[in-house]
């Protein structure tokens, strides 16, 4: 833990390394949530390309390629 | 062991509110995207169905006889503009958690705010300028790929072209007047798009029959719908974080 008397940073209640854990594991899935809005084809969420017509315009007006 | 009184909350407030506040600006930016994007979107369906209609071997994209109708497919625009404020939002509570542990001083959710901002123009802004919106009817479907992969790519330089950004003002010591600081943050931010924008391949799709004024038109509220999601999770996410930390201060005031 670095400290200097003054300004001392703050350290995050939960411990450093559980704490980097739950960050990654919460990125993963946020990660696969984006790709399912913005890029899957049906492979991942096994809907055919139901999800991907269904967020087609959400798609486009996001800024996403789409097509 | 003990823990010191803070007022900071733990990872998960932290996330659920990032999360709430990306879905409802996410839900927000669909609005907005609903009333200033949804007419250029027919406009762009109609060329294109005139465009295959014309020419029936090319059937890249169906939108007539489709699984989803064109109703359905406007309200899967706030289908698809929620959960992706809601993953934005997530992964701004988690960058803002990871980076408060070096913050110096408790923060009363300015740095989610400046962190809004710079996921604004690092995650849209610069890959956009690069790689504008396209309309459906403009893009050829056979380079899909290299276009999402380049895009990606662009969206990972433009946060690398942010953190440069932060990087250069930091480079320049405290004691420095503010204009240099700002000179060395734009410094470093630019030095990295410029790179990016000459060695990223360019795309050049736009059928020349494709009206101009439609395209400005539907990038322009391409551009305002993220705006609208990443102006709204800033202030939602500094809000919410703010009442959380009064809160927390307030209850933990007359045990100590």
């Amino acid at each position: 833990m670095s400290s200097s008397a003054s300004s001392q940073p703050v350290v995050h209640p939960a411990g450093s390394t559980r704490l980097l854990w739950t960050a990654l594991a919460t990125v993963v899935v946020l990660a696969l949530l984006t790709y399912l809005v913005a890029f899957d084809q049906g492979a991942v969420s096994r809907s055919g390309t139901y999800l991907h017509e269904l967020m087609h315009d959400g798609r486009h007006l996001l800024g996403v390629p789409c097509h | 062991m003990p823990l010191t009184p803070t007022t900071t909350p733990p990872f998960l407030a932290v996330l659920v509110r990032g999360l709430f506040a990306g879905l409802i600006a996410g839900l927000l930016a669909g609005g907005f995207a609903y009333v200033a994007g949804e007419p250029h979107v027919e406009a762009a369906i109609a060329i294109e169905e005139a465009a295959t209609h014309a020419e029936p071997a090319t059937g890249a994209h169906d939108h007539g006889d489709a699984l989803v109708s064109r109703t359905g497919q406007r309200g899967g625009l706030f289908l698809a503009t929620g959960l992706f404020g809601a993953a934005m939002g997530g992964l701004l509570a988690t960058a803002y958690v990871l980076l408060s542990r070096r913050r110096r001083a408790e923060d009363d959710g300015r740095s989610g705010l400046l962190l809004a901002g710079a996921a604004l123009l690092g995650v849209v802004i610069v890959p956009f300028l690069k790689y504008p919106a396209n309309p459906p009817a403009v893009g050829d479907p056979a380079t899909i790929n290299q276009r999402t992969v380049t895009y990606l790519l662009m969206v990972v330089l433009g946060l690398v072209a942010v953190w440069a950004g932060s990087l250069g003002y930091r480079s320049v010591g405290a004691q420095a007047p503010p204009w240099l600081r700002a000179a060395a943050a734009v410094g470093g931010f630019l030095l990295v798009t410029a790179v990016a924008y000459v060695v990223m391949p360019s795309f050049e799709e736009v059928p020349s029959t494709f009206p101009a004024t439609l395209l400005w038109n539907f990038r322009l509220a391409s551009l305002g719908t993220q705006v609208v999601l990443w102006t709204g999770i800033g202030l939602l996410f500094a809000a919410l974080m703010h009442h959380e930390r009064r809160r927390r201060a307030a209850t933990a005031l007359p045990g100590t």
